[in-house]
């Protein structure tokens, strides 16, 4: 125990006090801050182009109604992501499956929902080489769209593996870390919901 | 004598596939150093053509297609294949060691940024053999970079540069958590040898700048694959977003390629001087906010794009502001070696040639913050001559100094000395010869990106005295090699033990080469300069005094046997693993796909499965494996 | 008697997760409700004409705001967590922000 990773010699006396440094939680939020310039990038393109609809469709087409609920949706997946953690922190792996599950399953519901809105825009004119905002619109949602995607994937693949009790918390795949990306790309959706879609009606 | 060096390993520890498995950060420090190495070599081959090229007037020696690619290509692969992964090289060997940990954070990512690195770097070169090489500048500028979408090239540029991307955040992930949770007892961050706080500056500048060109990239990608109008101004879109896109990565960039040899020259010049370094809170904290306002002047680099008065004012004396702490550095080095017993050995000649050459890059630099001359020398040769002054005589000088430093550590044996001060004094004659007359040549008009100049303008003389200057730099970069091969390949070198140097820092207080887990037991830091203190105190003048027989630190073959002892029970190390190199492969996959897009689907998936094949495989796995 | 690696570094971290105070699950439900109810008066900000004009754009940004705050510091537990993740992620986004800003206003785009 003595020579684990200590920042001060001050704290080396309370070692068996478990004075250390979460290393992967570190990396994930240095990860999340790098997170936000790449959204930031994107968003600014979006805002940039927000009007040059090149004779395209523009902000018009939203369905406002339709895309607060499956922002509603991947909102209160934060909710069941946060049980889920607090039931593995319990070791309630029960509670644990249960809410991850939910959770995969709203954001599932939230990238059906997606697909809908696209097709329906695709309907109405609006692709990506139809104008600089139609480019911008759909690289921005799409990305975040992959980024709810590949937390579907963790999430689902974690209630497996809780299934054969092979959940660990000291692995890469643990539900805090994925919870973590979980949290911060629903609150880049709480970003997106403002600027791209209320903002622009 | 490798034999000594087989026995710090265990038996199983030999062989391709140890490389290929290996987590160990100083392994994983030569493997980029070794890459690194070999590319400085292809990317000055590059530039020994363009400059064949444009040895006089009216020459021919390359098409002008050929030019483009080669130019194209010596940026790309000075900048993120050659000065990049050395200073990973660096970091990776040395930031545990000075931190006194036994590894980094993450020991497979580690491994995994690697193999991403080289399978990117070999991406890129393939398209060389596969139509053609990018052609469109290292800064790749829309609409140029968008057009000709039925040629490939750009794309290998794209890709390439996302790939190697993702390397580079990993890394720096890394090298972050290392710096802030592996300390050991007593190193404080005020105690962290000023290299590895230039490693941590730099490992925040690219997590937070590279997200910015990766999206560049991406919609560059998609405009020229998926019909997208990111940067097509018939249909409204800007090009000029692409340039904020870029510089707001690439100036950061520029610091990340020269903080690291800064860190170098800080270890380095007061071990030489026998002097602790001059001010080090005033080094670390300058170097910070070097890092802080780099985010702040990108567009300096724009001032001919005409963003209006207030822009260029406001970014001009933002760049003016950044020149300041870097002058504070310069004072510091120069006050570190003032009244110092200089020791001139080639280490040290490279550090302060560094410093001298990076003044001069530096003064240049300073003139293109001033918006209306900046306007004269904008795409000019004297650019090409004030980057080669930072970038080469700076930062690749610094690095030179690193290797030589360092060599002993790697391998249990000292360079050549007689070999290194031919080769510093042909490198600096080389290198001045070269890139000194470009500033005339920049002044007097002369284009950069230019394939070939008629007669009667001047800029003959001076372009056949640069070509020569280029030649006397692959004579000096010869000898360097010959040095390397002939100390270490041919076992000429003079065997040293712990501490050739006398040094200051944690890293010569264990054997050269050093055992896998570095420390037998953690040590304990008391103070900055631990190791000097440990060896030194001072008399009433406030001169160093070797204080009587030390607990086995300074004397110099005591320890080499005790590596023999392998692994000290009790200490577990990760074990190897496939799966970053195959994870990073499958990426490498999907990205040749992406290349080649129509057809290039089969190729994603098959990446893509081989991915995440590689990265369940990795997470699910634990990091050291029972026996 | 061990390594200073991943997993040896991160396993004690989880036991003192216990004397770190985060919130109940009751209070969970609690909060999704808050972001719900914010959510609910976002939706309807742009039908009222009493905010149209900058007062909308306020209230849009102030709301999303406040959502955002509230599921980084209390979901994430940023708020019982080391500051240093604090540092790095607001460095990141207050960063990324200033950045973009800048380049909307040299485009005369915002
Ligand atoms: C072997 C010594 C070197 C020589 C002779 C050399 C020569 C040149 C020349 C002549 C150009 C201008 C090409 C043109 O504008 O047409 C150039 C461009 C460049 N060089 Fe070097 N160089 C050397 C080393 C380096 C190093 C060490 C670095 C970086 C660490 C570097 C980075 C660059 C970059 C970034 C460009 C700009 C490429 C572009 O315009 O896209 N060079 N070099
Ligand atoms: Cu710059």
């Amino acid at each position: 125990m003595s020579d684990v990773a200590v920042t001060d010699l001050d704290h080396t006396e309370h070692a068996d006090h478990h004075d250390v440094k979460p290393v992967r939680k570190t990396a994930m939020w240095v990860f999340l801050g790098s997170e936000c310039v790449f959204f930031g990038a994107m968003i600014s393109t979006f805002l940039l182009y927000r009007n040059t609809t090149n004779g395209g469709p523009g902000s018009e087409i939203f369905d406002i109604p339709f895309t607060s609920a499956s922002s509603f949706v991947l909102l209160m997946s934060s909710l069941t992501m946060v049980l889920a953690h607090n039931a593995f922190e319990k070791s309630d792996m029960r509670q644990t499956r249960i809410w991850l599950s939910g959770t995969a399953l709203l954001g599932a519901t939230f990238l059906a929902g997606q697909i809908f809105e696209f097709t329906e825009f695709i309907d109405k004119g609006l692709t990506l080489p139809r104008s600089p905002f139609g480019s911008s619109f759909y690289m921005l949602t799409g990305f975040h769209g992959m980024h709810v995607a590949l937390g579907v994937i963790l999430l689902a693949a974690m209630a497996v593996l809780s299934l054969s009790g092979r959940l660990y918390d000291d692995r890469g795949l643990n539900v805090e870390l994925v919870g973590l990306y979980w949290h911060f790309v629903d609150i880049v959706w709480i970003v997106i919901f403002t600027v791209v879609y209320l903002l622009q009606i | 004598m490798t034999a000594q060096v087989q026995t710090i390993r265990s038996p199983g520890d030999r062989g391709v596939w140890a490389w290929i498995t290996t987590v160990d950060h100083k392994r994983i420090g030569l493997l980029y150093a070794v890459s690194a190495a070999a590319f400085f070599f292809i990317g000055g081959l590059e530039a020994l053509l363009v400059r064949t090229q444009l040895l006089g007037p009216n020459l021919e020696v390359l098409s002008a297609e050929a030019y483009n690619q080669l130019f194209t290509m010596h940026g790309l692969t000075m900048v993120f294949l050659v000065v990049m992964p050395i200073a990973a090289a660096f970091t990776n060997y040395f930031l545990p060691i000075l931190i006194g940990a036994r590894d980094v954070a993450f020991p497979r990512l580690n491994a995994f940024s690697y193999w991403l690195f080289i399978f990117s770097g070999l991406l890129i070169y393939s398209s060389f053999f596969l139509g053609g090489a990018p052609d469109g500048a290292w800064v790749g500028y829309a609409p140029l970079s968008t057009q000709l979408t039925e040629v490939v090239r750009m794309d290998f540029w794209t890709i390439g540069l996302s790939t190697l991307g993702i390397s580079s955040i990993a890394a720096s992930a890394n090298f972050i958590a290392t710096a802030f949770t592996m300390r050991a007892p007593g190193m404080t961050m005020l105690r962290m040898p000023v290299f590895a706080w230039m490693s941590l500056v730099v490992a925040f500048l690219l997590i937070f700048s590279l997200p910015s060109v990766a999206i560049g990239l991406f919609q560059l990608f998609l405009d020229r694959n998926f019909g997208a109008l990111f940067y097509a101004a018939d249909a409204g879109g800007d090009p000029l977003l692409w340039q904020h896109l870029f510089w707001i990565f690439g100036h950061p960039e520029v610091y990340v390629l020269v903080l690291p040899a800064m860190g170098i020259v800080s270890e380095v010049l007061p071990t030489f001087a026998r002097k602790p370094l001059f001010g080090y809170p005033f080094v670390v904290f300058s170097g910070a906010a070097i890092g802080f306002i780099g985010f702040g002047v990108w567009s300096h680099h724009m001032f001919t794009s005409g963003m209006g008065p207030i822009a260029e004012a406001g970014f001009g004396v933002a760049t003016m502001i950044i020149a300041v702490p870097t002058g504070v550095k310069i004072f510091n080095w120069i006050g570190t070696i003032w009244g110092g017993k200089i020791k001139f050995n080639t280490p040290m000649l490279f550090s302060l040639a560094f410093v001298a050459m990076f003044v001069i890059g530096g003064l240049s630099g300073v003139t293109h913050a001033v918006v209306p001359s900046d306007t004269q020398q904008h795409d000019t040769y004297y650019v090409v001559a004030h980057f080669h002054y930072v970038l080469f005589g700076g930062a690749v000088f610094g690095y030179v100094s690193g290797v030589y430093y360092w060599f002993p550590k790697w391998t249990g044996r000292k360079l050549n000395e007689t070999l290194g001060k031919i080769h510093f004094w042909l490198a600096l004659i080389g290198f001045n010869l070269t890139f000194g007359p470009m500033h005339v040549l920049g002044l007097n008009g002369m284009p950069r990106r230019t394939y070939r100049y008629p007669e009667g303008l001047g800029w003959a003389n001076w372009n056949a005295v640069a070509t020569i200057g280029a030649y006397t730099i692959l004579v000096a970069f010869l000898v360097f090699a010959w040095n390397i091969v002939r100390t270490h390949y041919l076992n000429k070198g003079e065997r040293v033990g712990n501490d050739p140097w006398d040094g200051r820092t944690l890293e010569w207080t264990i054997p050269s080469p050093p055992p896998v887990h570095n420390f037998d037991e953690t040590p304990i830091v008391h103070s900055l300069d631990d190791f000097w203190h440990q060896k030194y105190a001072e008399n009433e003048e406030g001169r160093a005094v070797r204080m009587p027989a030390v607990t086995g630190a300074a004397d110099d073959q005591g320890d080499i046997g005790r590596a023999d002892h392998g692994t000290p029970e009790g200490i577990h190390m990760p074990s190897p693993s496939y799966y970053p190199a195959l994870a990073s492969l499958g990426i490498a996959i999907t990205g040749g796909g992406l290349v080649y897009l129509p057809w290039g689907f089969a190729a994603i998936g098959v990446g893509v499965v081989v991915m995440l094949w590689g990265l369940f495989g990795w997470s699910l796995e634990p990091v050291t494996k029972e026996h | 008697m061990t390594t200073d690696t991943e997993e040896l570094v991160e396993a004690p971290a989880e036991h003192d997760a216990d004397h770190i105070k985060h919130p109940t699950p009751k209070q969970y439900w609690l909060i999704a409700l808050i972001l719900a109810v914010i959510t609910a008066f976002e939706i309807a900000v742009p039908s009222i004409s009493a905010f149209d004009g900058w007062l909308r754009v306020f209230l849009l940004f102030f709301l999303g705001g406040v959502k955002f705050a509230m599921v980084v510091a209390l979901f994430m537990h940023l708020k019982f967590d080391k500051p240093l993740y604090r540092a790095f992620f607001i460095i990141g986004l207050v960063g990324a922000i200033a950045m973009f800003v800048v380049v909307l206003l040299t485009f005369r785009a915002i």
